[in-house]
């Protein structure tokens, strides 16, 4: 036992640190997550988190089917995902633990509430012995706090009742946490006084447990000391913490804004989209229309209809509302008509794994229609880079008069990090001109006279007087827009369509490309693999290896150079939350001999698996020798 | 929909046909329907780069290529959700929605019934020949029950949709019925559709001369429509027949009934109020026949003002404005914000 009295022990300073909470679904463990994260962003660390939730709003309670779980990666310096292993596992039962105890690293910490290993609890958990004396967690530094009556003694003088006292224990979980990593602790108390000031009593309850926790870690002996993660030297600008799903929300209202035309969002409910809906919901005062329609058609059906009408359609959803807005799609490529679609990926097929992470829609997104039928396809890579392909998917939709598919992912759209927001003035101007005036010398107007450029048709909106037309998904003689069943017309139409789309590819900035130097291996991703390959190559790096990145933004066109790139390196490595999907793109466009990594776990790959697909590469290539 | 324009310049028919060649089977009803919608905006004397035809697929679904006016010929049955798109971004416009039975009341019977639910500013044009046309002779969700077509060679045995009845089920503020007999009254229900703010549903019996030749002669017949057809007019008790001999009544389970009014008196039949704001009577109405072998109601059976969705839709978009236009710095720095300064 430490003779130490002083109220504060001595700190060690660590570079990053997991920590992974982990509850009940009711327990509260997203909100305990992000109070962590958001005050570990103003603090300065860089960080990377992942929520992990379950399907069900409320499965049977204390079952492992019902965990509900939330791990953050706060470091002194960047770092690119949430973090392969936690280190700390905050389990608040035994389903908890039992969910999570596979993840975390050799020697880590477990705090688990020891008010919630009754027979009972250990039972519904699917224990048969009590993992707490039944030496299982031999290898865990394992600290018992009986959190539950903790807090119900903590808020006994705010006059709540016990039973609504325990529901504050996720308070007193948080604030033991805080007291481990020395993190400031106002935020906190203002944001709790905040949140619950029109129930000072649960407020109350709140800020006594938090404060419990915190003394709890300050007082007893359970613990050597506490931690401190230095704030980390990130590129200097303004930063705020941003999950996906709001920073794409945010990139739409931008665009909407840059290109000086409403949004109108039509959307139905979908798991993990459905925060697009929320969010773009709120900000009428930039004049989003949304409409929550009646089914996924009509989402993307009325978004075409205010394209037509002259705002900018968007309709956002996951997978299975993609299959059912193809042919929706296909009639907007008909139309030549600005679109944006917004896919945020989860697991498939059918309803599959709703609440989990996936990039299986690739070949859905560039082929899942009828016909010849191409459209743009850009992906988004982090969740703050959602902001920045959000406006790049309305650039392309806009000029030219195309639907866009913007992939996102579960991982992503619900992940947080810092975000360093961009400055707006320097925002590029999207805007295009709806036509006025006839384009043809006789003064009267043809839909699908095309500009000679991008080949897009001109966009004149009702209510322009002398520019009366009819469009329609039929085949449509180009120029003119009428009715054609000539077959020759629709070989030129679909070959123009095509031409249309594939010409972006001069119109799109490079592949990204980190290249070191060498030619032997090039990792090639797309979407949310970005920061998980980047770290892994880092690492890769450190060993002496040469490695390059190379990172879509763009899936279809691909960028001019990118056959370049891969033809200079001797294997390419392209891992995918999937089974394989850009590899075959990438083979078929380039015939080059591209090598898959694929995981399709519903979570993202860890940093280590990739870093070993590496390293299993490399040495394949020095067994074939030089 | 502002109020109804009307321009010093007398407009023809002509100034709504396109340069089209309209392409409907020979005797058509359809014909007789775009003449009358043409004839309608002309005496409206309506702007016709304000008026915008959507339609899905489906043989009345070629209609906006034969108007000169804004049109989209979309997919089968989301029409009225294309439609929705439109009206909510556009309230100045006038939204008119074109298309079959099959169209509106199968593929895209969802998008119908909740276009009028939201009482989305449309005008919603049902031509319901009880047939598919397009598609050469299947039977449609408005068949009458034992239709022998190619799909039921030995009758269908689906019982089929009372149009005006799933429309008043479906909130719709105005519900007409006419046919493609008889111009005058299509232009009157046309033109009170235009008028109508909010959903306007409009069912049109119109005649497949190929598929389904003569399914409303029996009651649109000239020599027919005395004693089959019973017109609904506000004000008015409701009666019919050659004579004016019969009439409609409700009886004490709240039914309509046709009755001989010699054996009612005249006291007993029901008055025509389009204004009620209960659509239990206009639903009564529609019961009347379940299909055209029976006397049918013909005219507005609801014509009741509630405030219409892209209206809703704007004025919210305006109380949000009240403090000013969007700030984007500001949409993106609600959350807490740190500086890191250059080292």
């Amino acid at each position: 036992m430490s003779t130490d009295t002083s109220p504060r022990r001595d700190i060690e300073v660590l570079e990053a640190v997991v920590i992974r909470f982990a509850g009940d679904s009711g327990d509260g463990m997203q909100l305990t997550g992000d109070r962590f994260t958001d005050v570990s962003a103003e603090f300065g660390n860089d960080l990377a988190t992942a929520p992990d939730y379950p399907a069900e709003i409320r499965a049977p309670a204390g079952t492992v089917g019902g965990v509900s779980a939330f791990q953050v990666h706060i470091s002194d310096h960047e770092i690119l995902t949430p973090g392969d292993a936690p280190a700390v596992l905050v389990a608040m039962n035994p389903a908890a633990l039992r969910a999570n105890l596979r993840d975390v690293i050799t020697g880590g910490t477990l705090i688990v509430n020891a008010d919630n290993f009754s027979e009972r609890d250990l039972h519904k958990a699917g224990y048969t012995s009590n993992p707490l004396d039944d030496g299982s967690l031999v290898g865990y530094r394992v600290i018992e706090i009986p959190m539950t009556s903790l807090t119900i003694e903590a808020s006994k003088h705010t006059g709540v009742k016990p039973r609504d006292a325990e529901r504050s224990k996720n308070f007193f979980a948080l604030g033991l946490v805080f007291w481990m990593y020395t993190r400031p602790v106002d935020p906190v108390v203002s944001w709790i006084e905040k949140r619950f000031a029109k129930n000072p009593m649960v407020k109350e309850a709140n800020v006594s447990a938090f404060k419990a926790g915190l003394n709890f870690g300050e007082t007893t002996e359970l613990f050597d000391h506490p931690y401190e993660i230095r704030p980390a030297k990130l590129p200097a600008g303004r930063y705020r913490n941003v999950n996906g799903n709001t920073a794409l929300s945010y990139g739409l209202v931008a665009a909407g804004q840059l290109a000086k035309l409403p949004i109108f969002l039509g959307s139905y409910p979908i798991t993990p989209a459905s925060d697009i809906l929320h969010e773009l919901s709120k900000h009428k005062n930039f004049g989003v229309r949304t409409l929550q329609a009646e089914d996924e058609i009509a989402g993307i059906a009325a978004a075409i209809g205010a394209s037509f009408a002259g705002q900018l359609g968007v309709t956002t959803t996951s997978g299975p509302g993609v299959d059912l807005k193809s042919e929706a799609m296909g009639l907007a490529i008909s139309l030549e008509l600005p679109l944006i679609v917004i896919d945020i990926q989860r697991g498939g097929p059918s309803t599959g794994l709703p609440t989990k992470t996936e990039q299986s829609d690739l070949l859905l997104a560039m082929y899942g229609r009828h016909g010849e039928a191409p459209l743009p396809i850009v992906a988004s890579k982090t969740p703050s880079d959602c902001f920045e392909t959000a406006i790049e998917a309305v650039r392309l939709a806009l000029k030219y008069r195309t639907p866009v598919i913007l992939l996102s992912d579960g991982y992503i759209a619900n992940g947080a990090e810092p975000w360093r927001m961009p400055d707006l003035d320097a925002l590029p101007d999207i805007s295009v001109p709806f036509t006025t005036e006839p384009n043809r010398p006789d003064g009267v107007f043809w839909p699908f006279l095309r500009d000679e450029e991008t080949l897009a048709r001109p966009w004149a909106i009702p209510g322009t007087p002398g520019l009366m037309h009819r469009i329609g998904g039929i085949e449509k003689e180009d120029g003119t827009g009428n009715i054609s069943y000539d077959t020759d017309n629709h070989d030129k139409m679909s070959r123009l369509r095509a031409a249309k789309i594939a010409n972006i590819a001069n119109d799109i900035p490079g592949v990204e490309h980190d290249e070191d130097g060498g030619t032997d291996l090039l990792v090639l991703g797309w979407g949310s693999t970005w920061g998980v390959a980047r770290e892994a190559i880092r690492r890769v790096r450190v060993r002496g290896r040469q490695v390059s990145h190379a990172h879509l933004r763009h899936l279809n066109p691909f960028p001019a150079d990118l056959g370049d790139v891969l033809r200079r390196y001797r294997t390419v490595l392209i891992p995918e939350m999937n089974l394989g999907q850009l590899v075959k793109l990438i083979r078929a466009e380039y015939l080059v001999d591209a090598q898959s990594v694929t995981k399709i776990k519903g979570i993202p790959f860890r940093t280590y698996e990739i870093e070993q697909a590496i390293v299993d590469a490399l040495e394949a290539l020095d067994a074939r020798g030089a | 929909m502002a109020d109804v324009e009307t321009t010093p310049v007398k407009l023809a028919r002509k100034d709504f046909m396109s340069d089209q060649e309209v392409r409907w089977c020979p005797g058509c009803g359809d014909y007789g329907i775009l003449q009358a919608a043409q004839m309608t905006l002309a005496e409206l004397g309506a702007k016709a780069e304000d008026q915008v035809f959507i339609s899905g697929i489906g043989c009345a679904a070629r209609f906006p290529y034969y108007m000169n006016v804004y049109g989209l010929h979309g997919i089968h049955g989301r029409a009225p959700a294309i439609a929705t798109g439109v009206a909510v971004a556009r309230p100045d416009l006038h939204v008119w929605v074109i298309g079959g039975d099959g169209d509106m009341f199968s593929i895209g019977g969802n998008h119908t019934i909740h276009a009028l639910r939201r009482n989305v500013d449309l005008n919603v044009l049902m031509l319901n020949n009880q047939i598919y046309g397009l598609t050469k002779g299947q039977y449609s969700p408005t068949s009458e029950l034992g239709k022998i077509s190619k799909s039921t060679p030995f009758g269908s045995v689906d019982t089929p949709f009372n149009p005006i009845s799933v429309a008043l089920g479906a909130e719709a503020t105005f519900v007409a019925r006419t046919h493609d007999m008889d111009r005058n009254h299509m232009m009157a229900m046309f033109k009170r559709a235009y008028e109508h703010r909010g959903s306007a549903f409009v069912e049109v019996y119109q005649n497949c001369n190929v598929f389904n030749d003569g399914a409303f002669e029996g009651i649109t017949a000239k020599d027919k429509r005395s004693s089959m057809l019973i017109p609904l007019e506000h004000g008015k008790p409701i009666r019919f027949g050659v004579d004016a001999e019969q009439g409609v009544m409700l009886n004490e389970y709240g039914e309509a009934k046709v009755v001989d009014i010699a054996d009612v008196g005249e006291d007993r039949l029901l008055v025509h109020d389009e204004t009620r704001a209960d659509p239990t009577v206009a639903f009564a109405l529609s019961r009347l026949s379940t299909g055209p072998s029976m006397p049918t109601p013909m005219g507005v059976f609801r014509a009741v003002e509630r405030p219409h969705y892209g209206q809703m839709v704007q004025q919210q978009l305006m109380e949000a404005s009240e403090a000013g236009p969007g700030d984007l710095r500001r949409l993106i720095e609600s959350a807490p914000v740190w500086e890191i300064n250059a080292n």
